[in-house]
Parts: structure tokens; C-alpha cells; sequence
């Protein structure tokens, strides 16, 4: 067994780092914050890879298949007998993966971030809100509880917020944050909601036993929660369903989306570490987490995953062509990238050669993490270099950013899935598993994927060849013009980074990562891989032909496509139609008739009482007019009706 | 531990402070009253505690008991178990709170400070009575100085406001009155006493009417729909420690009664009326939430949450499983340490920018770093952020409530989920609104927090982190108690 000590360090180390900075940031740490988060984080990353190796090289691994290891794990708060919120340490192949990805990816932004936010006034703040969601995004991924997950999920959301509306003085960060929490909020729900009702069948929430009860036939909790249905559907399907909601508003899947691309007006570094390599995958993970259940006890949730995923990764890639702002175009390739993520584990069985998808999908979010991670990163030199987040403002950079340029097109290359970049593997891995089972999402996935180079190369050509747009010269709001690429504390994550890009495929993924434990051999098929290859080529040169030298093709192509391209453009309108949902529909039709309600009607009611009240009292107090005359009058009437009463009445 | 001192406490401060001479002398006086009662509470809850692991497993520590008025079978009966330690804690930190941003009352401060202190016994007398008369009597002796508090301090349209509330809590005080007399006399063994009643039969039909009347009368003091209207116009009238106590310990009054005396006494009958505390909940939860949305007043903002937030309360009462009931409890304490903070906040605002509307702020988190950080911090404790007070009773509250198997719960609980989204719009509206966007010229000098509105907020804060982080500690306490409510109540727990 691991030492559970130091593997609790990883994520506490992060989170002493916000209290900190947090705390006393302003104060005494003002120039020296950066330093101090980012040794942390080292340490943080020092250690998980440490685990990492000990884990899968020396302990890990018991007759060929790795454990699901719990080296820690502590009652929180106690609801019923075995019905607890435990905080734990679960050490399994993904959660190790998962351990390695966000201290390296994140500790290259921390380095980044040295040089990007240098002289910024909040520069504190943003380091402390970094060590929060560091240590979020690590307790989430070492979550041995569902209710841990949650509660870590929340907490990733509230400092993605913190994060995005880290610019607070801008209208636009403060519209973005607020929307990322609210829509992300709601499919929160469903999480809550699944949890709730697969807690209720399997009678507990830790993670390995809800997934021994769920997945065993015999066990009471599987045959009722398969028995009990609701509109035909069996209520475990309902749960998981709900679940994976929660996990389709976090890494935005279709329709839940529209938080991602919003997010963008955070810091650059900010997206990429939360809204590109970490947070935005905690829905593969999540379904990753309960795949076992997903794969064995209900084939239909799963393939609802697969084909939100399909959808999300076609929706994203065409909308991705037509944006001009760069970092939208990242966040819908990252949206894509995701779907491919999903689709993988929908496509996917559980155990041995079926489980392909699993172990694709798990290694695509390897990969991924470290394309996306520089392709944001890179975005950022450019951003910090021009000023302008816009691409027609750019051109013929890769004579002033050579770096950049460099790494920039390693990472496009990986993500494009050209041999032998890491994307490439992956992608291949995914494309493989989808063809073997389920046809619909191959297709869908491989036109995605010349899509994906496409858009990925028009980015390309537009920010390093192109027009040649000089350097802006008015530096606004960071008061003097930058000549170069920012200094080495920017330079270096972006080096590391592409190595990652350039190199990680050849990483025998399956032999550590597969849905049950045991090696997965991944064979190579060469003739599998020249179509999509053949594609992603195509879809390369179709960009250069049309980006690489300032021309008006591109336009002419948009006019013909006009209502293709327009609705595209415009993001297929569904921004707006959830504006027209909220404003028009919750504001206008149950929240103002509330508010109108209670003022009038309930408060009406109390105010009409007190009215009465006074009425009736103003009336009664004639009667008591201090008039002797009078009460005697009123005495012999009383007198003489008493009279008449007994007189006729009782007899 | 004798509990009389909680009385005498809030007492001799009380007369300490008509003794003064002056404003320093009075805020000094209050001050250190208040820490008393903060130690005491704390130097109770550990000696509970001590008195639990040493294996005392009687339902109230700590009795005393004196005759007061044998003709009429009352008797001066004190006693606490986990929930009232619970309540009698947060009276302490809203306590304190309360007096330190109170520090600049200038008008008749010898005065005001009185009527706080005296709320505040009323509060710990009512907490640790186990004899219903003197329960009542210090419900009474709570309701009284905050019609004067709102009358004199408050602000807007004040007398309106201080009427209304004073007649409602009065019309809910006296559904409780009748509802105990009628207790009293239908009881096999004519007694005030809590312990006994709760153990003797009550006959079905006598139930069957006193449980509304006490269910409603205390409900009035815990927002029930439709008996809530108090709740907006009392607070956004009442000076800032008189929201604060309202909406912290007044209101938890009612909720406590509900469960100490309606639901524990009246068990019979308070599982036939589950299914309309269920209902009316909800509808509390999801109307108040949206009720809040449309607000841009931040009281009215803070005071319509309250609603939906005291829905959870009665939610978990009216669930009626052990969980749902210490969610209720939880719940109780979360929100009287987080309303507390928020009208502490909202106060501090008001006195620099002398508005509380939300459109007519913008950017205050530049000029005032400590107030807009704890106005985050409350606003997500509000709207349930795991880590904070909020999260963790809300929470407890739906997983008790989902024990229950039937499809009627199974609605409620969803729909009640729900409010989480709207919460979430509504907060953070209000805080984005009021801390973020860029800062309007009339504020660009506004000055940060002083050193005693520093201390309450960090107060609160503390409370709400420590349960947030670490709850385990509050659900020890609460959890013995409510088992024994619950087993009064011999709802069959689901088993699966």
C-alpha cells in the first residue's frame, strides 16, 4: 500500500498555498505570491508523479490487473448507517493519470503565469485562486465518494468563476462567470439529483461499493433499482442519466455548452489549465469513474453518453470554421475534443479488447491535455504580444514569436492527428473503437476529424503567415509596447509542453489504463489509418490554400454558404434560445408573477386583515362614546331584549 | 454546568447597561456581555459533550428544576440536548455579532443596546425551557423589543413594517398560547413539562387540532407560506442588528418549536399533517426563490432568501426522517450564522453608499476588499457552496428526505432541488451586481470595514467555514436528539 501521507499532500500543498495567498497575499506576499504557489505546486507535482511511478511500477499491480487502492479514507459527515460523505483518497489507473495531468499542466501555467500576469495589481488573488482550484481539481480526481466528487465539482466551479470574472471591472468577465456558474449550476441538479437516487438503491456512497452493488445481478440494490421504472425507463438508467447531466454541463457537451466559449474572457493561462486540460474533462472523467456501472448495468445510459458526444464533437468542429476570436476557436476545438472523449466511452464495453474505447478515451484526454494546454498557451504569447484577441489582427507572426510559431504547429499537428504526434494515437485509438461498434459515430467522428485540421490550420495560417500585421503599437492598459515573446518563464512551460504534444503517443497507454485493470495490447493497423489521416492531410491544405497568403477565397466560400455559415457564425442560435427561456420564460412568466403575487395578493390578504381590523374597531368605538345618556339607552334596550328573549323564547 | 447563568448572563448585562453613563461605557458593557455568553456557550457545549462520551445518555443534561406556580403545574424546568446546544451557540455568535456592528448607534444607544441584550435572553431562555409555559413566556419576552427596535431604529417605512411584524409574531404567539392550553387540559396528567407530555397519550382528536394551531403559530416565526409577509418588510426595516437578529434567532424560535414542542409533543398528528408541511415547504422554497430574483433591495434580497432558505427547515421537519430532521437543525444554525453575515454586509454598505439598491452599485470590491470578500463568502455560502455552513445542511436535508420511498417525497425533494438554480441566480446577480463591473465615480471613496465590523464578519465567518469544513461535529451533537424525536414519531425508515 502507497503512503496515504504524502498522496494527501498533493492536493493539500495547493490548498495551503490559497489559504496563504488568500489570506495574507495583500499584504506580505504583493511581488513574491507567483514564487510561492508555484513551489508548492512543484512539490505537488514532485510527489505525483512519484505515486505515479510507485504505482504503476511497483505496487500497483497485483496477478496483472491494478487495483483500486484506498489508502485513506475518513467519515465526514454520517447520514444513516453506511450512508456517509467520506473524504478519501481512491488510487486507481485514471486516478493517477488524472493526478500526473493537472499538477504538470498546471504547474506549467503557474510557471506561465509568472511572466503573463507580471504587474498585475490582483497578482495574489490570481495566485491564491490558482491553489484553489488546484487542490479542487485534485481532490475531485482522487474522490473515493460520489458525494466527494460532488462536493470537489462544486468547488472546481466556483473557482473556474473566480477565475473567469478575475478581470471584475469588465462587464463582459462578469457576464461570463455568472453564466459558466448558473448553467453549470443546473446540470449540478441532475449530478445531485443521480446521486440521491443511486445512493438510494445501492445504500451507500462510496465509489467501490456502489459500483460492486450496482454492476452484480444478485444484489438487492441492482434488482430493484433495474425493476423500479419511470416513463419505461429503469430508475438506475434515470440515475445515471442524471448524472452524466452534471458531467455534460462541466465539460460542455451539447446542449449545455455555452458557458465554454463565454469563459474565454478569463486570463489566458486560466483557460488553459481550467477550460481546456482539467476542469472542462471532469465529465469524461466522472462517467470514466462509474464506467463499470455505465457499461454493465445499463447500455442505454452509455450510449446516450456516445452520442451527446457525437453530437457535441460535430456541432463544435463546424462552429469552430467559422469563429474569428482565437481563443473561441480553442474552446469549441475543446468542446469537440471532448465529445471524442465521450463518444469513446459510449462506443466502449467493459473488459479486455472491447474496452478499447475506454482506454482511448482515457489516453485522448492525456493527449489532449498537453496540445490544448500549449495551444492556449501559445494563444496567450500571441494575445500578449498583439493586444487583440481577434484574428484579423493578426498575420505573419512567426517572424516576431519564432517559438511560439514552432510549438504552436506542433500542437496543431497533434491535434489534427498527424503521425507520429500524440494526437494522432489517440484520435486513431478512438476512431478504431467507434468503427468496431457503432458506425454512426465513426462517420460522424472521422468528417470531425478533417474538420478538426482544418479549423486548427486556418488558426494557424491566419496567426503565423497570412497578411503581416507589425506588432500594435499602442499597448493598451499595459501602459508599454512588448518586442518578443515574452521571457522565459513564458518560453519554457510552451517547450516542455510540445515535447508532451510531440511525444506522448508513444506511450504504451494501454498497458496501464483500460476499463478493467488488465494490459491492453493496441494494435497498430496501418491501413485503418490512412483515411483519417488522408483526411486530417486534406483538411491542412484546404487551409493553406485558402489562409496561407491573404486572399479573398475565404469570404467568397462564406457568401456561398450563407446560411450554413451565418447560423454557424452565430453558433447555431442557441445562446439565444436560452435567452429567450430565461428572460422571457423564468423572469417574465413565474418569477415576476411571484414577485407580483406576494405583494399583492398574500401581502394583500395580511394588510386587508389589519384594514378590517381597523374598520371594525372605528366602528365599535362610536358605541363607546363616554355619553352616560347614551349607555343608558343602550342598557334598557338590552334590558327590554333580554326581557322579550325570556319572555317568548325560553318561556 | 448550571444553565441558569445563560439567563443570568444576558440579565445582569441588561441591568449593566442601564447603569451606564455613556455610549462607550454601554458598547463596552454589551461587548463583554456578549463574550460571556459566547464563552459560556462554548464552556456548555464541550461540558455536553464531556457529559456524552462519558456515556449520559439522558435526553436533557443539565436540568434544574424549580416549582414556580403549582396551582397551575408550572414549574421553572431547564434542561439542553444536541439541538438546543446547537441553537444556544448560534444565539452566541449572532450575539456578539450583532452588538459589535451595532457600534455606531448614535440615537438612545443605552437603549438599544438594552432591547438586544433582552432579545437575547428571551432566546436563550426559550432554547433551554423544557417547561412549555416558561417557554412561551420567553418566546414573549423575545417578540417585544424588536417592534421597538424596528419602531425607533429602522429606516423606510418603519412603523408599518414594525406593526405588521409585531401583530403577526403576536398572532402566531397566541396560536401557540391556545394550542398549549389546549395541551394542558387534554393531557392525562395536567403538566406543562415537555418530558412528561411528550411521553403521555394525547388524545387523536386533540392532536388533530392543537398540532396546526402550535405548527402554524410557530411557523408564523419561520416564514411559513403564506404567514411570511413580515419577513420582507420587518428586516429591510429594521436597523442592521435588528435584521440580524430577527432573521438569526427569531426565526429560528419558530423553527425549534416546531420541532421541540408541535412535531415532538403531537407526534400523531404531526405525521398526518406531514404531507401539507410538505407542500407548503416547497412551495416556500421554489415561490421564495423566485420571489427573491425579482427583488433590487439587497434586504429584500437577503429577506425573501430567508424564506426559501427556512423552507428547507420545514421541509426537513415535515420529511420526518432522523437525517431530514438534523438537516433541519443544521440548517437552522447555517442560515441564522449566514443571514446574519449577509444583513452584518449589507449594513456596512448601506452606511458608505447610503443605497441598497443593486443597480445603483457597481464595482465595490475595489474600494472595499474586506466587505466584498465576505459578502462572496456569504453569498456562496447561500447559495450552497460546499466548504460553507449551507451546502452541508441543504444537503442533509435532501438525503433525508429521499429515505423517504413514496413518489410524493420523491417530487418534493426534486422540486426543492431545483431552488439550487435559482439561488444561484439570484446571488449571484446580487453580489456580481453590487462587488463587480466597474466602479461608479460617487464611490471612488468609500472606506474598507473597521476594526469592529472586521471582527463580527470574521465571527460569522469562522462559524460558517467551521461547519462548512467540518461537519461531523454538529451532526454528533444533533443526531442523538433528533433519534429520539424520531423515534417518537415510528416512521418505518425505509430499509432496501
Amino acid at each position: 500500500m502507497p503512503n496515504a501521507t504524502y498522496i494527501a499532500l498533493i492536493p493539500l500543498l495547493p490548498l495551503a498555498g490559497f489559504i496563504m495567498l488568500g489570506i495574507f497575499g495583500r499584504k506580505y506576499f504583493k511581488n513574491t505570491s507567483g514564487i510561492i504557489g508555484t513551489t508548492l505546486l512543484l512539490v505537488s507535482t514532485g510527489l505525483a508523479l512519484y505515486t505515479a511511478y510507485g504505482y504503476f511500477f511497483e505496487y500497483g499491480k497485483v496477478d496483472g490487473v491494478y487495483q483500486k487502492l484506498v489508502p485513506l479514507k475518513y467519515t465526514w459527515l454520517e447520514f444513516s448507517q453506511g450512508v456517509s460523505i467520506d473524504m478519501g483518497i481512491i488510487i486507481d489507473p485514471i486516478s493517477v493519470m488524472m493526478l500526473v495531468v493537472v499538477t504538470f499542466v498546471s504547474l506549467m501555467v503557474h510557471i506561465y503565469s509568472l511572466g503573463y500576469m507580471k504587474g498585475e495589481e490582483r497578482f495574489p488573488t490570481y495566485y491564491a485562486f490558482l491553489g484553489l482550484f488546484t487542490f479542487s481539481m485534485l481532490g475531485l480526481v482522487v474522490s473515493s465518494n460520489i458525494f466527494q466528487i460532488y462536493i470537489f465539482w462544486e468547488l472546481v466551479g466556483v473557482s473556474s468563476f473566480l477565475l473567469i470574472g478575475y478581470y471584475y471591472d469588465k462587464p463582459s468577465a462578469v457576464a461570463a462567470c455568472k453564466k459558466a456558474f448558473i448553467v453549470t449550476r443546473f446540470a449540478d441538479v441532475g449530478f445531485l439529483i443521480g446521486i440521491l437516487m443511486l445512493s438510494f438503491y445501492s445504500g451507500t456512497l462510496d465509489f467501490n461499493t456502489l459500483i460492486a452493488t450496482l454492476t452484480s445481478p444478485e444484489s438487492n440494490g441492482y434488482k430493484t433499482a433495474a425493476a423500479a421504472s419511470f416513463m419505461g425507463v429503469s430508475a438506475l438508467t434515470w440515475g445515471l442519466v442524471l448524472v452524466f447531466i452534471g458531467g455534460a454541463g462541466k465539460s460542455a457537451m451539447f446542449p449545455l455548452h455555452i458557458w465554454l466559449p463565454d469563459a474565454m474572457e478569463g486570463p489566458t493561462p486560466v483557460s488553459a489549465l481550467i477550460h481546456a486540460a482539467t476542469m472542462v474533462v471532469a465529465g469524461v472523467f466522472l462517467v470514466a469513474r462509474l464506467f463499470p456501472v455505465f457499461a454493465i448495468s445499463s447500455p442505454g445510459a452509455l450510449s446516450i453518453v456516445g452520442y451527446v458526444g457525437a453530437v457535441s464533437a460535430m456541432i463544435a468542429a463546424v462552429i469552430a470554421c467559422t469563429q474569428t476570436d482565437i481563443k473561441r476557436v480553442l474552446a469549441y476545438s475543446t468542446m469537440s475534443q471532448i465529445g471524442y472523449m465521450m463518444f469513446a466511452l459510449g462506443v466502449s464495453k467493459y473488459g479486455g479488447e472491447e474496452g478499447l474505447g475506454y482506454t482511448a478515451s482515457m489516453f485522448h484526454l492525456f493527449t489532449h491535455a498537453m496540445f490544448k494546454a500549449l495551444l492556449f498557451l501559445g494563444a496567450g504569447a500571441v494575445i500578449h504580444f498583439i493586444h487583440s484577441n481577434e484574428m484579423k489582427d493578426m498575420g505573419g507572426l512567426r517572424k516576431y514569436l519564432p517559438i511560439t510559431h514552432i510549438t504552436f504547429l506542433i500542437a496543431c499537428l497533434a491535434i489534427a492527428g498527424v503521425p507520429p504526434f500524440a494526437g494522432f494515437f489517440s484520435k486513431e485509438e478512438i476512431l478504431l473503437a467507434a468503427y468496431q461498434h457503432n458506425p454512426t459515430i465513426y462517420w460522424i467522428a472521422l468528417i470531425t476529424s478533417g474538420l478538426t485540421a482544418f479549423y486548427m490550420f486556418r488558426l494557424y495560417f491566419s496567426i503565423f503567415w497570412n497578411k503581416d500585421a507589425s506588432p500594435s503599437p499602442q499597448g493598451e492598459g499595459r501602459g508599454e509596447v512588448h518586442h518578443g515573446e515574452g521571457g522565459f518563464a513564458m518560453m519554457m512551460p510552451l517547450v516542455l509542453l510540445a515535447l508532451g504534444a510531440a511525444a506522448a503517443g508513444f506511450i504504451p497507454f494501454g498497458h496501464f489504463v483500460s476499463s478493467d485493470g488488465k494490459a491492453l495490447e493496441s494494435e497498430f493497423h496501418l491501413q485503418f489509418s490512412i483515411l483519417p489521416v488522408a483526411l486530417g492531410l486534406a483538411g491542412i491544405f484546404t487551409a493553406m490554400l485558402l489562409y496561407k497568403k491573404q486572399n479573398d477565397k475565404p469570404d467568397k466560400i462564406a457568401a456561398s454558404l450563407s446560411g450554413l455559415y451565418k447560423a454557424a457564425y452565430h453558433k447555431f442560435y442557441i445562446d439565444e434560445v436560452y435567452l429567450f427561456i430565461t428572460q422571457k420564460i423564468i423572469f417574465n412568466l413565474i418569477g415576476r408573477p411571484a414577485a407580483w403575487f406576494d405583494k399583492n395578493v398574500v401581502d394583500g390578504l395580511v394588510n386587508l386583515t389589519g384594514n378590517t381590523t381597523l374598520k371594525i374597531s372605528e366602528g365599535i368605538k362610536r358605541i363607546q362614546s363616554g355619553k352616560v345618556q347614551q349607555y343608558a339607552i343602550y342598557f334598557l334596550a338590552g334590558v327590554i331584549g333580554l326581557a322579550l328573549l325570556f319572555i317568548y323564547v325560553w318561556k | 454546568m448550571n444553565l441558569l447563568l445563560l439567563i443570568l448572563t444576558p440579565l445582569l448585562t441588561a441591568v449593566a447597561v442601564l447603569l451606564m453613563r455613556n455610549a462607550t461605557q454601554v458598547r463596552w458593557v454589551s461587548f463583554i456581555g456578549a463574550a460571556v455568553q459566547l464563552v459560556l456557550a462554548f464552556a456548555l457545549f464541550f461540558a455536553f459533550r464531556n457529559e456524552r462520551m462519558a456515556g449520559n445518555t439522558a435526553e436533557m443534561l443539565f436540568q434544574i428544576q424549580y416549582n414556580w406556580f403549582p396551582a397551575w403545574h408550572i414549574s421553572f424546568h431547564l434542561g439542553v440536548d444536541g439541538i438546543s446546544i446547537a441553537m444556544i451557540l448560534l444565539t452566541a455568535f449572532v450575539v456578539i455579532a450583532g452588538v459589535l456592528v451595532s457600534w455606531n448607534v448614535e440615537k438612545m444607544t443605552k437603549e438599544f443596546y438594552f432591547l438586544l441584550i433582552l432579545l437575547s435572553l428571551g432566546a436563550y431562555g426559550f432554547f433551554i425551557s423544557l417547561d412549555l409555559f416558561i417557554l412561551f413566556f420567553f418566546l414573549e419576552i423575545a417578540v417585544i423589543p424588536k417592534y421597538l427596535l424596528i419602531g425607533i431604529w429602522g429606516s423606510g417605512k418603519k412603523e408599518y413594517s414594525a406593526n405588521k411584524l409585531a401583530l403577526m409574531l403576536m398572532g402566531g404567539s397566541a396560536l401557540v398560547l391556545v394550542g398549549l392550553l389546549g395541551i394542558y387540559f387534554n393531557a392525562p396528567e395536567k403538566t406543562f413539562d415537555l418530558l412528561t407530555l411528550s411521553k403521555s397519550y394525547i388524545p387523536a382528536e386533540v392532536q388533530q387540532i392543537c398540532f396546526p394551531l402550535l405548527f402554524v403559530g410557530f411557523g408564523v416565526f419561520t416564514a411559513l407560506f403564506p404567514f411570511h409577509t413580515w419577513v420582507p418588510d420587518g428586516h429591510s426595516s429594521a436597523p442592521t442588528a435588528g435584521s440580524m437578529f430577527l432573521a438569526g434567532i427569531s426565526m429560528k424560535l419558530g423553527g425549534y418549536g416546531c420541532l421541540r414542542v408541535a412535531t415532538y409533543i403531537l407526534h400523531d398528528a404531526a405525521k398526518d399533517y406531514s404531507t401539507i408541511i410538505i407542500v407548503l415547504s416547497v412551495i416556500a422554497i421554489l415561490y421564495g426563490a423566485f420571489a427573491t430574483m425579482m427583488q433590487k433591495d439587497l434586504k429584500y434580497i437577503n429577506a425573501y432568501s430567508s424564506v426559501s432558505h427556512c423552507g428547507f427547515v420545514l421541509l426537513g421537519i415535515g420529511m420526518m426522517t432522523k437525517t431530514s430532521m438534523t438537516g433541519a437543525v443544521m440548517q437552522m444554525v447555517s442560515h441564522g450564522l449566514m443571514t446574519a453575515l449577509f444583513f452584518a454586509v449589507i449594513g456596512m454598505i448601506y452606511e458608505r453608499t447610503h443605497t441598497r439598491q443593486v443597480n445603483e452599485m457597481g464595482g465595490l470590491l475595489k474600494r472595499m476588499p474586506f466587505i466584498g470578500t465576505v459578502l462572496f463568502i456569504v453569498g456562496l455560502c447561500s447559495l450552497g457552496l460546499p466548504g460553507l455552513s449551507g451546502f452541508v445542511a441543504e444537503m442533509t436535508v435532501f438525503m433525508g428526505s429521499w429515505e423517504r420511498p413514496d413518489t410524493f417525497s420523491r417530487v418534493a425533494t426534486i422540486l426543492s432541488c431545483l431552488s439550487l438554480v435559482v439561488t444561484a441566480v439570484y446571488i449571484l446577480r446580487a453580489i456580481t451586481k453590487t462587488a463587480m463591473g466597474p466602479l461608479k465615480e460617487q464611490f471612488a471613496t468609500l472606506t474598507d470595514a473597521r476594526w469592529n465590523e472586521k471582527l463580527a464578519a470574521i465571527i460569522l465567518v469562522v462559524g460558517i467555514i467551521a461547519i462548512g469544513t467540518a461537519p461531523f461535529w454538529l451532526n454528533d451533537l444533533i443526531n442523538p436528539a433528533t433519534e429520539i424525536i424520531k423515534q417518537h414519531l415510528m416512521i418505518p425508515t425505509p430499509i432496501d
